[in-house]
């Protein structure tokens, strides 16, 4: 497919735009599906790969007003069951063909707070636009209407256009609520409580805020600039922020209770460990896991070689073991640090890969190499340590496992050895064992993840959990909704006559 | 930000630092360690020991070695000026037991953070008997601390500029040999040095705990960076650590991995001798 620029995308969608304004009759139904699906305007393979700012420009006016007239407002609107959080999707799409697109951010709003992050991390494929009429009329997800570019859109308009409007904030009611971690679940859960009126104060272990999304997802897909603007709006409401805070070990957390006097608190520390495969030569010089390698290009910026003083590897050859959205970015982030070769190595078939759809496309056109149902034996090192190879199996399809995914069973003697001096690792976080360790009294599964009834509260009195530190690493997406339910539960909490 | 209350020069290169953090001063205990960063733009997250602390003053002294572009721009810092992020105290604290005679064993910068775990050893009773190691004398630092945390302390120089000439281990050799020979032994330094005390008390059978400074970036378990191998399981310095039993560590890929940024930091330091 020939790549087609902003202004091209653009000319055609206002075109086609005037063609249909110009029509007498409403559209119909059979109208809206002749409306080709618009695709993002992107930077060109060829020359993404040498810079990190992000892949995607966003529609243009003309392209989202059309791809909205796609939607067929549905009366029983499939896609809100499909989103976590329960956006009126058909509400704020009718309003953004309409032009109104103030209207759609407003209708957003009242169910997310970051639509600006999540219409560009949210694995749509497997949630609003899986059950989209659109698409199943054409037979093809990949053709439903484009919810996430549309929210996309939206969450920028307003922020470039109108400035980030504050909410409104309740009179104080002298409560204090500490966040822990200032992820998607924390900044929820932090703007939710400050909106009741209580003083709220997130505490975060890093230098900067924004948990995953500052360390974790890269500047490619995710541009930083988005992430601190919603930071700023949280310092707006009054929330105070606190960084290089390591709740566990700088105040332990019934000391916050105890000592500092918090009404509240809400863990969202998040998943922050890495799992490891415990295969051979995994503590070679030039294996990482996935979080070491993004935390370095991503929050100490070695991306920028001139300037960080955090160093990264220099990598020729990369092998990435695992199929999901951490995997993505690790290798295109190996690219775009210069790796002459990138390798993704994953047990599945790709019909399997956890990975949004997009960012497994994203990868090949960078020119990253699929390797699926492979994985990684053994990692074989040099004398002096470092990673010379990777032994790698060929798997094939078996029964369906727990997941429900068929299982992948090695083939016997398929072993062969593929050149690398970089192996990147994965394949999953666990739940970071600090407040665990040091508040014995809180439960937790066998995993760690910390166990919460429905409305998020912990085994400890005042302690609520949600995000990734109980779910396990899952997506943006899913820890707002958990932030916002914990938020509830807090809100109420603090009401009562208990608090 | 973090109020720099003092500086001082203890050697060529080496530093020592009381900082205001409060919060940090109340919960640390020796055998932990803070992360901090003189720039919170570009700058790197350097893991320092804490030599002491001072609860009612708040501080918290620092002392590390100016050798690359993050520690000799926290060196140039004077007392006023502020530290944009000093985060801890992180790791286990050492487990602090009255077993009987403690060796306590630095190298170099080491004897920083053995301070407080010497002294933390002889308040529990222990009788603490000391070995210091330096290259040269002028390299020998915070003597007088030492010997008053200590019931016998013996510096040695490699050079012999200053107390007996030689290593570590020969002292810590002859103690070994001793009745009583000593219950425990904990090394702190650079990790060749390390690996040598644990090499040489393995034959006489002592527990010899080691402090691990490894490769770390978050320093709260996030990155994995520290893994380092003990008795054949793959343990985080950050969170598992940083102290272990010497003789179940891994030493060759400890260093192997402690070598992992070569390349670029040969080419920081040649940055840096152009720049002066």
């Amino acid at each position: 497919m020939t790549h087609k620029t902003l202004k091209q995308l653009d000319k055609e969608a206002v075109k086609k735009l005037q063609e249909i304004e110009n029509q007498e009759e409403p559209l119909k139904p059979r109208d809206r599906l002749g409306i080709p699906p618009q695709p993002m305007p992107e930077q060109s393979p060829e020359e993404r790969v040498h810079n990190i700012n992000e892949v995607g420009y966003g529609y243009t006016e003309a392209q989202a007003r059309l791809e909205a007239m796609r939607c067929l407002q549905c009366k029983n609107k499939p896609c809100v069951d499909g989103c976590p959080v329960r956006i009126d999707i058909p509400a704020f799409v009718q309003a953004v063909a309409d032009g109104d697109f103030a209207e759609a951010a407003r209708i957003i709003k009242r169910n997310s707070l970051l639509p600006a992050v999540c219409g560009r991390v949210c694995p749509q494929e497997t949630q609003c636009q899986q059950p989209c009429t659109v698409g199943k009329s054409l037979k093809d997800t990949e053709k439903s209407v484009s919810i996430g570019r549309l929210e996309r859109f939206v969450a920028d308009w307003e922020r470039e256009n109108k400035g980030v409007t504050v909410p409104e904030i309740a009179e104080p009611t002298g409560k204090k609520v500490a966040v822990v971690g200032s992820g998607p679940a924390s900044l929820v859960v932090a703007a939710d409580a400050r909106r009741k009126g209580h003083d709220v104060t997130i505490l975060e272990a890093f230098h900067k805020f924004g948990g995953v999304m500052m360390y974790g997802i890269p500047e490619f897909r995710l541009a930083k600039s988005i992430v601190q603007s919603e930071i700023d709006t949280l310092r707006k409401m009054g929330v105070k922020l606190v960084p290089n805070f390591v709740v566990g070990r700088t105040r332990k957390l019934h000391d916050l209770i105890e000592k500092d006097g918090y009404d509240a608190i809400f863990l969202g520390a998040g998943a922050g460990l890495p799992r490891m495969t415990d295969i051979e030569g995994e503590n070679l010089v030039g294996v990482f896991s996935a979080n070491e390698y993004l935390t370095r290009a991503n929050l100490m910026r070695a991306y920028d070689k001139e300037r960080a003083e955090t160093p990264i590897y220099n990598s020729r050859k990369v092998a990435v073991l695992g199929g999901g959205n951490v995997a993505m970015d690790a290798a295109r982030t190996a690219k775009r640090l210069g790796a002459e070769e990138v390798h993704i190595v994953y047990r599945r078939s790709e019909e399997e890969m956890p990975a949004r759809v997009e960012e497994v496309a994203h990868a090949k056109e960078e020119g990253i190499q699929l390797h699926t149902l492979r994985n990684i034996k053994r990692v074989l090192g040099t004398e002096d340590g470092r990673v010379q190879s990777a032994v790698i199996a060929k798997y094939e399809l078996g029964e369906p496992d727990d997941s429900g995914r068929r299982r992948p069973v090695e083939i016997e003697g398929s072993e062969y050895t593929m050149d690398v001096d970089t192996v990147i690792i994965a394949v999953g976080n666990l739940t970071n064992p600090l407040i665990k360790q040091t508040t014995p009294a809180i439960e937790t599964d066998e995993k760690g993840h910390m166990l919460t009834d429905e409305n998020g509260r912990t085994s400890m009195p005042r302690v609520y959990a949600g995000g990734d530190i109980v779910l396990g690493a899952a997506t943006v997406i899913l820890a707002m909704g958990e932030g916002r339910k914990a938020a509830v539960s807090i809100n109420e909490f603090l009401e009562s006559e208990d608090s | 930000m973090q109020k720099i209350i003092h500086t001082e020069k203890l050697a060529e290169n080496v530093y020592l630092m009381r900082v205001h953090a409060p919060l940090i001063a109340e919960e640390r205990k020796p055998g932990q360690f803070v992360v901090v960063m003189a720039d919170t733009e570009f700058g790197e997250r350097i893991p320092l020991t804490i030599a002491d602390a001072d609860v009612e003053e708040g501080s918290i002294t620092l002392v590390f070695q100016a050798v690359g572009k993050s520690t000799q721009d926290l060196a140039r810092m004077k007392p006023g000026d502020k530290i944009p992020a000093v985060v801890g105290p992180l790791g286990h604290p050492t487990e602090i037991e009255k077993v009987g005679k403690v060796v306590c064993v630095a190298g170099g910068i080491g004897v920083a953070p053995l301070l407080p775990i010497a002294k933390a050893y002889r308040e529990a009773g222990n009788e603490v008997v000391s070995i210091m190691g330096a290259r040269s004398k002028d390299l020998v630092i915070l003597e007088e601390r030492m010997r008053n945390v200590s019931d016998e302390l013996t510096v040695c120089t490699d050079d012999g500029s200053y107390g007996r000439k030689g290593v570590v281990t020969e002292p810590l050799k002859e103690l070994c040999e001793q009745t009583p020979a000593p219950d425990l032994v904990v090394a702190v330094g650079p990790a060749v040095m390390m690996r040598f005390c644990a090499e040489t008390t393995k034959e006489y059978g002592i527990k010899t705990m080691v402090s691990l400074n490894t490769i770390m970036v978050d320093g709260t378990g996030m990155c994995g960076g520290c893994r380092v191998t003990v008795g054949g399981e793959t343990k985080f310095v950050c969170v598992d650590g940083p102290e272990f039993d010497g003789h179940d560590v891994d030493f060759d890929e400890l260093m192997n991995r402690l070598d992992t940024y070569r390349d670029q930091e040969n080419d920081h330091n040649c940055k840096l001798e152009e720049a002066k």
